[in-house]
């Protein structure tokens, strides 16, 4: 007999999706989640669930990911504890109206923006930092006063299942619901009206959420990838940058991170030296045997496991490895690998890797690398590794990307004074500390009038005198105006 | 000329290639291109004047100050803040991350699409444009096919004064939009009515481009019991003005209906009655001082909204209309049915319905009640009642004691939510339309964190607990040995 639990998952069809988008709009008409003091307690809430279940929620990343605890605890957990903390400690700021100035033209009035939740939202989360990517922008909505509903991927299940257990244990489950499941799920989410929906995942997922909420105009977040370059110059600091770019490649869930390092551009000159330092650095982190070192995560499951292996199976890229290759099908594992030079027509060359595959692309002059760049679509990141000047301005001015890091690799992620999110292929919208509210929020303008000023040059019936007295008005220029109501001009 | 079965592949490639020569982005051009707006503004104001009189029926005041004069105001606005707008902005980090610098660099988005509506064909093709022009970008203008002198006199003036290469103005209608939106933009800013909206989003939504719907919505306006004979006509004026006075009622943050207290309705009447006489004279439409319906198909559906039996018995004022000059005479209702069609569609016209409520208080769960407009307006000096309603309603803009004029204020957000749109312009806020605000974060060489990279062990744990709470001190002693434990 099954339980009234199993019942209930069952059947989570569109009826299911509009009974609770129903049961939340009730929920928010009550004010509840506007004020200051639910916002906070359900702040606090998730820093005490974290604090309390740190080692579940390791475990699920170890179970989904094989993740190591160090980036379990550096990229997922610090960083979501850290940003309850700054909203708790902001968000009186943040929900604080902002005076703004107004001009002569509409004096005497006053004028302000006042923040306002838009009201029922929705957060798909991706599946490679499934903690992380699933309560960050939960934080956001919370601290903005909405009601918010989280589908976690299904590609990620353990902690699927333990997000819908603490977060129904921690938070308050008449305005923050988890849903598990998928496509058909997902599905029957994407028919119901929203405020928001804030998207974290692939452009082709993407362009279906978006014309999905494209039915109701609801507006979206959308948080892509792309292949993130990383362009080396050779009068770098040799070590550091191997580190570097091995510390946010490998060292970050594998590769499998939408700010990773996609591939390398240096010259044909270099080339060699910094794959050499990259192997020598690759040796110190993982040892001899880097296929079963413990200190790097899995490939998360069979299907990308095949994916990442066909890219490499390529008769045009197999011949081009110069360091790793090895694959253990039965633990998911794909050592570090190094590709030089793949033709441009390659598969490997145009979608993003996601995976412990790292490009190598090699050009006459370092400043071939932009235009290289420049030639296909926006990356979510791009980095530049040189200590010359003129190179990274031009590198800063002539590359669009969500965001640009010079000599280190996706440090802007851990910054929550920095917006975080794509431009065109890479994404729509940002958040992260205070972009994380805004992408919630209502900014309403606010304009008090009085009736004491008024200026009968706006109404009916017009004359030529009126005419000149708006023109002033417009002006905004005092001498203007007293000319015009005098009728002197 | 371009060709019967035009694709414009040519005009997308030419505006790409411009944006790619890197020539918009230089502030000498764009404020060449602001400085051109304000003297195609000033020098071809008559044509400007005659196209609004002619599709519209707008007299030249109400075109200078709804169009005319705000253009300009905005093109003066961009060109004295450009150079703000475009300065990166360095941002504060925090301790852990140091030595690092980060700041924010606003970049243009590329080439992009504006789609602009018909009651305010100059304003609402213009404002817009400023925003893409002053971030940048290279730019497709389609205006409405149904204001066609505006829609010509547009073409003719931006292809005399703008730079032809990088601002296009493409005419046409339903099928002409359908083929533009075909192609990858960088961005579409659309100003209409939520069907079209629709279809440009999801068509945007093909090439993941970012849109702004700018749409409209009911916008009421609540109008409490005001004592002071002062205050009174001056609302009243607002009023009339904020109904009638702007392209008589078809405006997206025009006063759409009226709700009133009972017992002040009567008043009500009697003084809008009074000051549209005053305003309009015995004979609105030879004042010239109310414009024209857009065309006959608009015209049927406001003649249809008053059809309605219930509808009709409750017009106390006006009603009146002549279809050859597309004129409908300011009209006032009291109390139509609440489930009519002129009190659950957007009205866009001279109509004007009071809905007449026990306590005025209650207009806040009416309007609550109802999808967010692009405006909510409240008459009243009655502070508690103004609190309740910022805090108690949404909509794009709250504005107390006056209409529209929070559209001329260039440091107020002009956008929708709900389902009267999304995104924000006017001033800063249409610089950042049409950017991209690009994080850019440096890093130097010498210092570096070994214990931030594999192989893991507990010491470098306690060393990133303790740098990620930003105890640099115990971080100190660790490194030195000195203790063992974070």
């Amino acid at each position: 007999m099954a339980s009234e639990e199993q019942v209930k998952n069952s059947a989570f069809d569109t009826e299911a999706a509009n009974c609770l988008v129903k049961e939340l709009r009730a929920t928010v008409i009550t004010g509840k989640t506007k004020s200051y003091e639910w916002r906070v307690s359900q702040l606090k809430s998730l820093l005490k669930m974290i604090e309390e279940r740190d080692k579940q929620i390791c475990d699920a990343l170890f179970s989904d990911l094989s993740k190591p605890e160090m980036e379990a605890f550096i990229h997922e957990i610090a960083l979501v504890k850290n940003s309850c903390k700054v909203s708790l400690k902001k968000l009186k700021e943040w929900m604080k109206p902002e005076k703004v100035k107004t001009t002569l033209g509409t004096f005497p009035s006053s004028a302000e923006i006042v923040p306002e939740p838009l009201g029922v939202v929705l957060v798909i989360s991706a599946w490679n930092y499934p903690f992380l990517l699933s309560v960050d922008p939960v934080i956001g909505a919370i601290a903005a006063g909405n009601a918010v509903v989280l589908k976690p991927s299904e590609i990620a299940p353990a902690m699927s299942s333990l997000l819908k257990k603490l977060l129904e244990e921690y938070l308050d489950d008449s305005a923050v619901k988890v849903v598990e499941g998928g496509v058909s799920e997902t599905s029957a989410l994407l028919e119901q009206k929203w405020d928001k929906i804030f998207y974290t995942g692939n452009g082709r997922v993407g362009r279906v959420v978006m014309a999905a909420a494209a039915k109701n105009l609801t507006p979206v977040v959308l948080e892509l990838g792309g292949k993130s370059p990383v362009v080396v110059d050779s009068n770098v600091d040799l070590t550091v940058t191997a580190r570097r770019i091995i510390g946010g490649k490998w060292a970050c869930n594998n590769g499998q991170a939408c700010v990773a390092p996609d591939y390398i551009i240096t010259t044909k000159q270099f080339a060699p030296l910094l794959i050499d330092s990259i192997k020598h650095e690759l040796l110190k982190f993982y040892g001899e045997d880097p296929l079963n070192s413990p200190d790097i995560s899995r490939v998360v499951n069979s299907d990308h496991f095949a994916r990442l292996s066909k890219l490499l199976d390529d008769d045009k890229v197999s011949g081009k490895i110069v360091h790793g290759g090895q694959t253990d099908k039965s633990s998911l594992k794909i050592a570090p690998t190094i590709v030089l030079d793949v033709p441009e027509d390659s598969l490997i060359m145009n979608e993003e890797i996601f995976g412990p595959l790292l490009l190598v692309v090699t050009v006459e002059k370092i400043e071939d690398g932009i235009d290289f760049i420049n030639s296909r679509s926006k990356p979510l990141a791009a980095y530049i590794f040189t200590n010359k000047k003129e190179l990274k301005e031009e590198f800063v001015s002539k590359i669009s990307s969500g965001a640009i890091v010079v000599n280190d690799i996706s440090l802007h992620l851990m910054v929550d004074t920095l917006p975080f999110g794509g431009v065109g292929e890479s994404g729509t919208g940002a958040y992260h500390g205070k972009f994380s509210f805004d992408a919630f929020t209502h900014k309403k303008a606010v304009l008090h009038r009085s009736f004491l000023g008024d200026a009968p040059a706006r109404y009916p019936p017009y004359t030529a005198g009126k005419l000149r007295l708006l023109k002033a008005l417009l002006d905004g220029s005092i001498l203007g105006i007293i000319r015009a109501l005098f009728g002197w001009s | 000329m371009g060709s019967i079965v035009d694709n414009f592949e040519d005009e997308l490639q030419e505006l790409r290639e411009a944006f790619d020569s890197g020539k918009t982005r230089e502030l000498s051009w764009r404020r060449s291109q602001l400085q051109a707006i304000l003297s195609l503004i000033k020098e071809r104001e008559s044509d400007i004047f005659k196209a609004l009189n002619q599709d519209l029926g707008k007299h030249h005041v109400e075109a200078y100050r709804d169009e005319i004069g705000t253009v300009a105001k905005s093109a003066k606005y961009a060109l004295g803040n450009l150079k703000k707008w475009t300065a990166s902005k360095r941002a504060k980090l925090p301790l852990a991350a140091f030595p690092s610098t980060a700041k924010l660099v606003n970049e243009p988005l590329g080439v992009v699409l504006i789609i602009s509506s018909w009651n305010f064909p100059f304003g609402l093709s213009f404002e817009p444009i400023i925003g893409a022009i002053a971030a940048g970008n290279t730019i497709i203008l389609k205006p409405s096919e149904l204001a066609p002198a505006c829609s010509s006199v547009l073409t003719k003036i931006i292809h005399d004064y703008l730079d032809n290469s990088a601002i296009k103005v493409i005419e046409g209608g339903p099928s002409v939009g359908e083929k533009l939106l075909r192609h990858k933009f960088d961005k579409i800013f659309f100003t209409g009515g939520g069907r079209v909206g629709q279809i440009v989003m999801t068509a945007a939504a093909k090439n993941l481009t970012p849109v702004t719907l700018e749409l409209g919505g009911k916008c009421p306006a609540v109008v409490d019991l005001i004592s002071s004979s002062w205050d009174r006509k001056i609302a009243m004026k607002r009023i009339i003005w904020g109904k009638f006075g702007a392209c008589a009622g078809q405006a997206c943050i025009g006063i759409d209906y009226i709700l009133t207290q009972k017992k002040f309705a009567p008043i009500l009447v009697e003084m809008l009655k009074k000051y549209i006489m005053k305003s309009f004279g015995d004979n609105p439409m030879k004042s010239n001082s109310v414009a024209k319906i857009i065309n006959k198909k608009h015209f049927s559906r406001l003649k249809g909204l008053l059809d309605e039996p219930l509808v009709k018995s409750s017009i106390v004022f006006g009603g009146s209309s002549n279809e050859e000059n597309l004129f409908i005479e300011p009209t006032i209702l009291l109390d139509p049915p609440l489930d009519s069609a002129i009190m659950t569609e957007e009205i866009f016209g001279p109509l004007l319905p009071i809905i007449t409520l026990e306590r005025i208080e209650d207009s806040v769960e009416f309007i609550r009640a109802r999808p967010k407009p692009l405006a909510v307006y409240g008459f009243t000096n009655n502070e508690k009642l103004q609190k309740r309603m910022i805090r108690e309603t949404s909509s794009g803009s709250i504005t107390f004691n006056d209409a529209i004029i929070q559209y001329a204020v260039d440091t107020l957000p002009f956008g929708g939510v709900g389902g009267s749109g999304f995104g924000r312009y006017h001033g800063k806020y249409s610089f950042e339309n049409f950017s991209h605000q690009k994080a850019v974060m440096m890093r130097g060489y010498l210092i570096d964190f070994g214990f931030r990279y594999p192989p893991w062990n507990n010491k470098k744990l306690q060393l990133l607990k303790s740098g990620l709470r930003y105890d640099y001190i115990k971080l100190v002693f660790i490194k030195l040995g000195l203790k063992s434990k974070a």
